[in-house]
């Protein structure tokens, strides 16, 4: 189908965005690469009277590490923050989802922040930001603000912007000493959404794990850290009888929906299993 | 994994078999179809790229839900909105379009209710067309939509194929008298006898295909263009049987065949889903008639969900009784199908279930065999045949009981095909259904598979992996297709539905060929391969061929595109003018050099002595003088230089095909997750004319298999609409998760026809589904569990393992 | 609200197969839509219009996008480039005609698409293999082929490229065309 009818203005600033979406309230969206949105418009699923185009804000675009922290750019493509060397070396977990976002078709255009603010909980970089305990740089007319991931995810589509607010930027803490991280998802095809994914990391010695974090997408109202496991995992070695405790703790924490083809129980035991895998991973991954 | 092909394709078959042309060159023979590279360039012409004078687009409001009463339509504010043509509701649609009922009278007792092309008072499934809306823009059109008021009163929805008969469900069509589209029982005797034997073992499943739809990725298309001045309809269409279509516009419309004009040209994709006339179509030309200007209806994706036909849905009983020793005695199915509310016009939506009746155990020699079917209309999209029309469902169940027995009496999978499948050497042969076989080639097949895929280091593999706990599974399954109908398929049941096709072969006066056929392109490349049977055929070389089809008003008269018989029937048809055609060229070589007619032959594009091959006149020079240079001629003596030749498969009800696949498959037993390793299909459609075409529809053939197995299935809420009419949630297969297919070919040439070819377009869908499940259950049996639902999703193998 | 009678429009200048294009277009105009529509150009085709079959997938500066999932007035001061150029590179006429003698092709109407993410592949990851070329493409739906004889054809320039057929016409990389 085609898009109903909406009027476009490319925004040539933040201020200009602001004054822009202070005046149309409601009626206005934000495009940046709109490979969520356009898809919805060509559905006809909503009826924006017009779309303010921030894709020019040159500033907000690009990936630099900066007072400790590897800072990208809300405007950043999906596929600049996979062949990221910058990415690679300092949040190598974002470097191995990025190839799970759809395809490169759409990671071309996709941005960064966009994905965040949207906070699909099938959309992998909500989860990777979780667990990686990064900052949201949110601007708005008034000025800068930062909001802590955790707090930033508040339910289905739902984060903790307000009308008026654009994302600008995400701010990773660089990988630690001894720290490893593992992406991996179940999904049905290559670059669907996934049934189950995990964003994890910890600091590793021999075969015990600190400080992790388990963050899953696709099963729940929004990216889930699953902190129950991750208490049941640290510290002390990984053995068999440990991984069924963390197994049973992980699947009393989850409470996941089903989808359209697979049920709350199906995605428990998938999620069970990417937990147990990251865990092999982790422990075993060379550093 | 994923390996580059080992085996590489045999790029020239045409040796292995006798040739069927004095200097066969072309057929047999891998030819990249150079008639593509447009096609690689971006210029085609499909039919959303013709625009003409006057266009108009037309948008359907569908019912959103599954069976409603319309009590009130208020279209003021559409037809308001500027750039909208006109509004237009079911019954001045009906004022010029008579409806129609599907049935044919040798599926006895099928009944059907008048279908009209939009809604009247109540709409029977969501998705079915209610109001046109014309506009000069698709976007207006789509913007008018909005702007309709439409009241309703919904009514209670029949879904379930299972309960649509009791009767406390309500009727769809109250004056038929029940749900009840059709139903069928086959018993030879002997059923009950096979399963009380000392020696029988017997075993039972339930199978479940879900439905699918055929998602082809140019949506369905059309222009129709009614011109008042000369009283001719002419209509633009993506479809698979033009002449089908012209003939159903004139009698729907009450017009002459001289009044229209069907064209296709390129048509992105069909599998069946284009060999259908559709509501929105038929409406599509009324309002061009309506309205005297050319109307467009092309199909958003997500109205293709619900207005493409969708296919499949059967719930199956089965079993099968075999020997201790493996003597397959019986099989007995119970096949319950549902169809939607209106049998599909003109090919009925009977046709799969009775394929079903008519293919379970067809590969077999056992003698008993008892079926029962039930076809049920339901509120949901109309069902009909796509793909292999019921080949997937018969070889699936017949498969899985053959792997099922085979396990219970401790036999290997080919060990128990090759002991039960009707000997090479036994054909012709009758099947325990009734069918009639002329030529397979089970036992070859079944060789050739052993050999390609390597099965005892397969097997040897497996073994060793179990200890890893990595579980593999090697699946086959054996088929039968049938191809090249007759009449017998849907001319004898009144159906204006052409089982022959026709080729005129025009040599123009450069000497080059010109082709044309009632079979037309949808991609599968019978452009490709006519060419190349009139190249041999002649005596030219395929550069100096072209081939036009698609078009009622330049083609003879034919069937067009279904059932496996593009090659076999329209290709025995170029080969037979083509041969004729040589004869003439041969005849006027001989009134201009007056020579004996004996010594002279046709050799690659030019008149040559026949024994010594001295080229004696270009078909070029020839060309010159037929048709410019009559007065040199003798008098007595007129060039035919343009040929037409018709063929009928008349010998058998159908030419059957065979072939054997086999799959490879990993099951991740934590998560129900199958990795697709490799597939190979050894296939039979006798002369193989071009084996690269061959190899890559097989593929295609078996990545929609697979589609139905694992991966496509149209989702139904409670209340009766689509939950996944999308591209992104209807999952199709894609290239990263299908398999390498390796292809090899046994050849055993149908003796109907002069060429010997059969059909190849559908045996790959047949075999696929069989295969991969059986493959799945290969890789569960350590673990007691099996699957027979279908698609196979994780979350089903997670469930048959125990793990929730 | 914009009521449907009130259908904004811009004006866009798009480099389309390197000729400058201008037209005044409706706001809510794709870009296939604006190909087809106001340029004349059909060889980019629909197929969902939702961002998921990938027919119409074209080359926007250099890297390939959804055209469904564009709008024109985003592409405005930009450079489109499709299978329909009159001057293909060495590297896409190497893969048209190995669509061709690979038969990877039937209906043709996702070829065009298919190219052009073939295309990007060949430029960008000239190490591939086979499991990496079917997880590229996988973004591409084909009803036709097995996607068997596509990955053949990729494979082959893969090849040929690795074999210096193309040296002479160098490609960015993928930073320097996203500078």
């Amino acid at each position: 189908m085609k898009s109903p009818a909406f009027d476009y203005i490319r925004a040539d600033s933040p201020q200009h965005a602001f004054e822009l979406l202070a005046k149309h309230g409601d009626d206005a969206r934000v495009i940046a690469g709109g490979q969520t949105l356009l898809a919805t418009l060509n559905m006809r699923l909503s009826q924006p009277a017009l779309l303010v185009d921030i894709a020019g804000f040159d500033a907000w675009r690009g990936i630099a590490v900066q007072g400790g922290m590897l800072r990208v750019g809300a405007l950043t493509r999906h596929s600049e923050v996979e062949s990221s060397p910058l990415v690679a070396r300092h949040a190598p977990l974002l470097a191995q989802a990025a190839p799970h976002i759809a395809h490169r078709a759409i990671r071309n255009l996709g941005t960064f922040g966009g994905a965040l603010a949207y906070a699909d909980p099938a959309a992998e970089w909500p989860a990777c930001v979780l667990a990686l305990d990064a900052t949201l740089v949110i601007a708005s007319a008034k000025g800068e603000r930062r909001v802590a991931a955790a707090d930033f995810f508040q339910g289905l589509y739902t984060t903790a912007m307000h009308p008026g607010d654009l994302l600008m930027a995400c701010e990773v803490p660089l990988i630690g000493e001894g720290e490893r991280q593992a992406f991996s998802e179940l999904s049905r095809r290559q670059g669907d959404y996934a049934v189950a994914g995990l964003a994890a990391r910890a600091k590793v010695s021999g075969s015990t794990l600190r400080d992790v974090r388990l963050a899953f997408l696709s099963l729940g109202d929004r990216p889930i850290r699953a902190r129950s496991a991750e208490a049941a995992l640290q510290g002390g070695a990984i053995d068999d009888a440990r991984l069924a405790q963390v197994d049973a703790a992980l699947r009393a924490e989850l409470d996941p929906f089903d989808d359209l083809t697979h049920s709350a129980a199906a995605k428990k035991q998938l999620a069970a299993t990417l937990m147990r895998r990251a865990v092999a991973q982790l422990i075993k991954e060379k550093s | 994994m994923n390996h580059p092909t080992e085996i590489p394709t045999r790029r020239d078959l045409g040796a292995d078999l006798p040739a069927v042309t004095e200097d066969q060159r072309h057929i047999g023979v891998a030819i990249p179809r150079e008639g593509v590279r447009r096609l690689t360039q971006g210029r085609g012409q499909f039919v959303d790229d013709i625009e003409l004078p006057r266009l108009a687009h037309v948008v359907f409001w569908r019912s959103p839900v599954a069976h409603m009463r319309i009590t009130r339509i208020e279209r003021s504010a559409a037809q308001a909105l500027p750039g909208v043509i006109a509004v237009v509701v079911g019954a001045e649609i009906a004022a010029i379009c008579k409806p129609w009922v599907a049935t044919l009278a040798h599926l006895a007792g099928i009944k059907s209710a008048p279908q009209y092309p939009m809604a009247l008072e109540r709409a029977t499934w969501q998705g079915e067309p209610v109001i046109a809306i014309v506009a000069e823009t698709r976007a207006v059109a789509e913007d008018a939509l909005g702007l309709l008021e439409v009241e309703w009163e919904s009514l209670p929805a029949v879904l379930d194929t299972e309960t649509a008969l009791d009767p406390a469900t309500p009727l769809i069509h109250p004056e038929l008298g029940d749900n009840l589209c059709f139903t069928r029982s086959l018993d030879t005797g002997g059923v009950d006898e096979a399963f009380a034997r000392p020696d029988a073992v017997a075993f039972e499943e339930t199978y479940v295909f879900g439905r699918h739809t055929g998602v082809t990725l140019e949506p369905r298309c059309q222009i129709a263009d009614w011109n008042p001045g000369d009283q001719k309809l002419t209509v633009y269409h993506s479809f698979q049987a033009p002449h089908m279509m012209q003939d159903l516009y004139c009698r729907q419309f009450e017009l002459q065949e001289s009044q229209v004009r069907v064209v296709c040209r390129d048509v992105g994709g069909s599998f069946g889903i284009k060999v259908h006339a559709y509501p929105d179509d038929f409406a599509t030309v009324a309002l061009a008639m309506l309205l005297q200007r050319p109307v467009k209806f092309v199909a958003d994706r997500l109205e293709s969900f619900v207005s493409d036909i969708h296919a499949r849905e059967h719930r199956i009983r089965a079993r099968i009784a075999a020997t201790k020793a493996g003597e397959i005695l019986a099989f007995e199915i119970d096949d319950l199908t549902g169809i939607g509310p209106f049998s599909m016009f003109p090919r009925t939506s009977g046709i799969e279930g009775n394929q079903v009746v008519n293919l379970t155990g067809g590969p077999y020699k056992h003698k008993a065999y008892r079926a029962k079917l039930k076809v049920v209309f339901q509120n949901k999209v109309p069902t009909c045949q796509y793909r292999g029309v019921g080949h997937p469902i018969a070889c699936a169940v017949t498969e899985a009981l053959v792997d099922g027995i085979a396990a219970k009496i401790g036999m290997d999978p080919i060990a128990i095909r090759e002991a039960n499948v009707i000997p090479d050497d036994a054909y012709p042969a009758t099947g325990a259904s009734g069918i009639k076989l002329e030529i397979l080639s089970h036992e070859a097949c079944l060789r050739e598979a052993k050999r390609v895929c390597d099965y005892d280091a397969l097997r040897a593999e497996q073994s060793q992996l179990r200890k890893q706990n990595v579980y593999r599974g090697i699946g086959v399954a054996t088929l039968i297709e049938l191809t090249n109908p007759s009449a017998a398929f849907y001319g004898v049941g009144g159906a204006r539905i052409a089982s022959q096709d026709g080729a005129t072969l025009r040599l123009e006066p450069t000497g080059v060929l010109t082709v044309m056929s009632s079979v037309g392109e949808q991609g599968q490349g019978a452009e490709a391969i006519f060419a190349q049977i009139a190249a041999d055929a002649v005596g030219v070389g395929i550069d100096r061929v072209r081939v036009v089809t698609g078009d009622t008003d330049a083609t003879p008269y034919g069937g067009g595109t279904w059932a496996s018989r593009g090659a076999g029937i329209g290709g025995e048809a170029v080969l037979q003018a083509g041969l004729v055609l040589r004869e003439n060229i041969l005849a006027t070589a001989e009134a201009i050099l007056q020579r004996e007619r004996s010594g002279l032959k046709l050799h690659r594009g030019a008149v040559v002595d026949a024994r010594t091959n001295e080229r004696l006149l270009d078909l070029a020079e020839l060309g010159r003088i037929a048709y410019f240079r009559s007065d040199t001629l003798p008098k007595t003596f007129t060039p035919e230089l343009m040929v037409t030749r018709h063929y009928a498969q008349r010998d058998y009800p159908f030419i059957f095909t065979n072939g054997v696949q086999v799959s490879h498959v990993e099951v991740d037993v934590d998560t129900g997750f199958v990795k697709l390793l490799k597939h190979w299909a050894v296939e039979d459609c006798g002369r193989v004319i071009n084996p690269m075409l061959v190899d890559e529809q097989m593929r295609g053939a078996i990545v929609q298999g697979i589609g139905g197995a694992l991966f496509e299935e149209c989702l139904y809420s409670e209340d009766g609409t689509l939950r996944n009419g999308n591209m992104a949630d209807y999952l199709v297969p894609m290239a990263g998760e299908m398999p390498d297919i390796v292809v090899s070919h046994v050849q055993s040439p149908t003796r109907s026809s002069q060429l010997g070819a059969k059909g190849a377009g559908e045996a790959g869908t047949a075999g696929a589904p069989g295969a991969v499940m059986n493959a799945i259950n290969d890789a569960l049996a350590p673990f007691g569990a099996r699957v027979s639902s279908q698609p196979i999703t994780p979350e089903k193998i997670l469930r048959a393992l125990g793990k929730i | 609200m914009n009521t449907p009678t009130d259908s904004p429009k811009r004006r866009v200048r798009v480099e389309v197969n390197g000729t400058p294009i201008v037209r005044e277009v409706e706001c809510r105009k794709h870009l296939i839509d604006f190909l087809r529509e106001d340029c004349g150009m059909k060889g980019s085709h629909l197929g969902c219009e939702h961002g998921v079959c990938g027919a119409c997938t074209v080359r926007l500066d250099g890297q390939i996008v959804r055209g469904c999932l564009v709008l024109a007035a985003q592409a405005d001061g930009h450079r489109v480039d499709t299978v329909e150029t009159s001057t293909p590179s060495k590297r896409l006429k190497a893969l048209q005609d190995a669509f061709v003698e690979h038969n990877a092709l039937q209906c043709g109407y996702c070829t065009p698409g298919m190219l052009m993410a073939a295309l990007e592949l060949v430029e960008q990851k000239p190490d591939a293999d086979r499991t990496q070329v079917r997880e590229w493409m996988s973004g591409n739906y084909c009803r036709c082929t097995g996607y068997h004889a596509i990955v053949d054809a990729v494979c082959a320039v893969l090849e040929q490229q690795r074999a210096g057929r193309f040296a002479d016409e160098p490609v960015a990389s993928a930073d320097e065309v996203r500078a």
